[in-house]
């Protein structure tokens, strides 16, 4: 559909660098592909999310590149499809497949992406779209690495903080939509390995509209045996945004809404992220989110990588990225870097309120033989993926 | 008695070496504290611009020049009555400057404008604005005059600034985020943190070959954690000093054989740190704990912490 080709030109760089001599060079060329369906109806509509997360990540990194690449002599472009269709993403895919390009940074569910990386395994994709544990635990795609956190490390790092606090008992509360059902069970995972208890479980089918009996319905259906803490899972925050304040017990909410873990927020400033903040706000003119933050670091990590290598091989920067030798900086105070055995970027999780930052996990404690980041997620002995063992 | 006598001794030279004033930048405060060093207190904390960061003292030792980078600008300080007399063409969101030997040109990291501004602090002209890359942030100056380097923290580079031109002539790649860059006496060497790489580069000058990269280790500390930042050498070429930011701790090296000698324990987040004048005590700032903290050059001891303002970052020290 709409076909949007950035092209940073070297012209606008001044005349400082007359030094640098002038050889040929290196092209590096990047698709970005998001699934757009038109947007489900939703209780809680008051504040609309961007439709653009995702692609201005892309573009400011694309800037970030280019800013460095001027000093290298690499030039990347971004060639970007947005569509409500899977069958239409995937000709654009092949389209921007047989211009040349061979890394992709992919905004889509896991279904989709599933296509693409079978269609084109000759090509690298990173997944900044799909928090599908299955996709880093039991079917992992030899050509894919993943920037956007699984539900398994976003439901870990608001468990290990819960088992600091000692909010042990929770009230679990889930929505009716296939990726709320997914995070439900990403949660009892958590609870279970941190040793949390779940006294009761209930599922969201109301019908009534809840901006008018929030307080009226959220107190009822949250009657049950005693419990520390709520714990929801609605993605798309359908119902959990009346939760707060309206629970029969007074009792903070957590999950999907109230204290919620993320990769990015607004709140984030130390370790340099405020300049980064800035960077993005400027160009897209409104606050950074995890799809921004996911698709800026592949983008970001496509250009360590080729710094380092010196050329845009897929195969090989994949297989660097799995080497463990690709440190990636990514504003969150740590060196991030690729898990070997499914391609995950190990990075530290942020637990926010609308406005603050509550705390950011791994929690001071959870001790790891090797790297406290993987203390969040599917660590090596949980999965049976072993990326690093296959070449592309 | 005869254990006192060598205590008192040493008590003694610590007073004498201690006779000077620091002055310490509080970046979520808009302060700077005031700390007598013979007395070891604040005496004074002086209102200033917006996120104060970078600190530096004209080479009388008369003004001090502050990075206020939320208010985009460079305010002067007459430190004879402690006020701001001029504020300065910084260019947007300054963080670190370096000022040239001829006490004129200040080299000035815009962090979001991707550029150098150099301003000449008399006529308040800016000279040149100099495109570098994403997110500028250390700068130094050589002793001798003929460098401006500084580092730009996402591209990973050291930028090599002509100061008789005020021209970029040599990008050098070092590891990631580069924060720091610190010239020899001498002017021979330069040396360069990178915070998320965890190392410190040693450059040549004349060459701007890459001599030495040094990694960090420390026992019980994750090496996620070691991220270099300041740097300090001392004048007559024995010592180097890096602080390792969250690592709560200070390399000492030894400058010549570039052989880690000790860690020294300081507080939480160490940034930046300064000598006084006489050089036999080192001061950090440590972010996160609100406090800097006092290192005996002599003896490698780290002997007092000082509660300054909320995240202390820069400071600088007056005779």
């Amino acid at each position: 559909m709409r076909t949007l080709i950035f092209l940073i030109s070297l012209a606008c760089t001044s005349a400082s660098y007359a030094a640098t001599e002038t050889t040929t060079n290196l092209e590096i060329a990047i698709g970005y592909l998001a699934y757009q369906p038109a947007p489900r109806p939703l209780l809680s509509n008051v504040i609309p999310e961007p439709t653009d997360a995702g692609l201005r990540g892309a573009e400011l990194a694309l800037v970030d590149n280019n800013s460095t690449g001027r000093f290298l002599k690499q030039n990347y472009s971004l060639s970007s499809h947005s569509s409500a269709s899977a069958e239409q993403l995937l000709a654009a895919a092949i389209k921007q497949h047989d211009a040349g390009i061979r890394l992709f940074v992919v905004n889509a569910p896991q279904t989709i992406l599933r296509q693409l990386a079978t269609q084109l395994p000759d090509s690298l994709f990173f997944n900044a779209g799909s928090a599908d544990d299955e996709l880093r635990q039991s079917a992992c795609i030899s050509n894919v690495l993943h920037t956007l956190p699984s539900d398994a490390m976003l439901t870990d790092a608001l468990a290990q903080f819960m088992a600091l606090r000692q909010w042990q008992r929770w009230l679990l509360i889930v929505g009716q939509a296939p990726e709320d059902i997914a995070y439900a069970e990403a949660l009892r995972r958590s609870a279970k390995r941190f040793g949390l208890t779940i006294v009761a479980e209930k599922h969201w089918d109301f019908s009534s509209d809840q901006r008018r009996s929030a307080s009226a319905e959220m107190p009822l259906f949250t009657q049950s045996k005693d419990y520390d803490v709520v714990v929801v899972a609605d993605k798309a925050g359908d119902f959990g945004e009346y939760l707060p304040y309206n629970t029969w017990l007074p009792r903070p909410v957590i999950g999907t809404q109230g204290l919620t873990p993320v990769g990015w927020h607004k709140t984030i400033e130390t370790y340099g992220a405020a300049q980064l903040q800035k960077r993005f706000e400027k160009h897209a003119q409104r606050w950074m989110n995890s799809v921004d933050f996911a698709s800026w670091i592949a983008v970001r990590s496509i250009a360590t990588a080729v710094t380092k290598l010196k050329h845009a091989n897929p195969a090989q920067i994949r297989a660097l990225a799995l080497s463990g030798q690709l440190p990636i900086d990514g504003f969150k105070g740590r060196k991030l870097s690729f898990r070997p055995w499914s391609g995950q970027l190990r990075q530290p999780i942020a637990l926010v309120h609308p406005r603050s930052l509550v705390s950011t996990s791994p929690q001071e404690g959870y001790l790891h033989p090797h790297n406290e980041m993987d203390s969040l997620g599917f660590d090596q002995a949980e999965t049976t993926c072993h990326l690093s063992d296959k070449a592309l | 008695m005869r254990r006192l006598l060598p205590l008192s001794a040493l008590m003694l030279l610590c007073q004498t070496s201690l006779a000077a004033t620091a002055y310490v930048s509080n970046e979520k405060d808009n302060t700077v504290s005031v700390i007598d060093l013979s007395t070891q207190t604040v005496t004074e904390t002086l209102d200033v611009g917006m996120r104060p960061r970078g600190l530096l003292l004209s080479h009388d030792n008369k003004l001090l020049y502050i990075c206020a980078s939320d208010s985009d600008r460079v305010q002067v300080m007459d430190l004879s009555n402690r006020t701001i007399i001029k504020e300065l063409a910084s260019g947007d969101d300054p963080e670190q400057f370096a000022l040239h030997p001829n006490n004129k040109w200040l080299y000035i990291s815009n962090e979001d404008d991707a550029l150098v501004t150099v301003v000449d602090v008399d006529s308040n002209i800016v000279m040149a604005q100099i495109d570098v890359g994403v997110e500028p942030e250390g700068m130094a100056v050589s002793p001798d005059g003929k460098w401006a380097v500084n580092t730009s923290e996402t591209t990973n580079m050291l930028h090599w600034i002509d100061t008789a031109s005020n021209e970029l002539v040599h990008n050098t790649l070092v590891d990631q985020r580069p924060r720091h860059v610190e010239f020899s006496k001498d002017s021979k060497r330069l040396w360069a943190s990178a915070e998320i790489g965890g190392t410190v580069t040693i450059i040549d000058v004349e060459q701007r070959e890459v001599l030495k990269t040094m990694n960090f280790e420390i026992k019980g500390v994750h090496p996620d954690k070691i991220q270099p930042v300041g740097i300090k050498l001392t004048d007559d070429g024995r010592y180097a000093f890096v602080a390792l930011g969250p690592a709560n701790h200070i390399a000492v090296v030894d400058a010549k054989t570039w052989k880690i000698l000790d860690y020294l324990l300081v507080g939480r987040r160490v940034w930046h740190m300064a000598f006084t004048p006489d050089q036999k005590t080192l001061i950090s700032t440590n972010g996160v704990s609100g406090d800097v903290s006092l290192i005996d050059i002599d003896s490698l001891k780290v002997t007092k912490s000082i509660k300054v303002g909320r995240y202390p970052w820069g400071v600088v020290v007056t005779p």
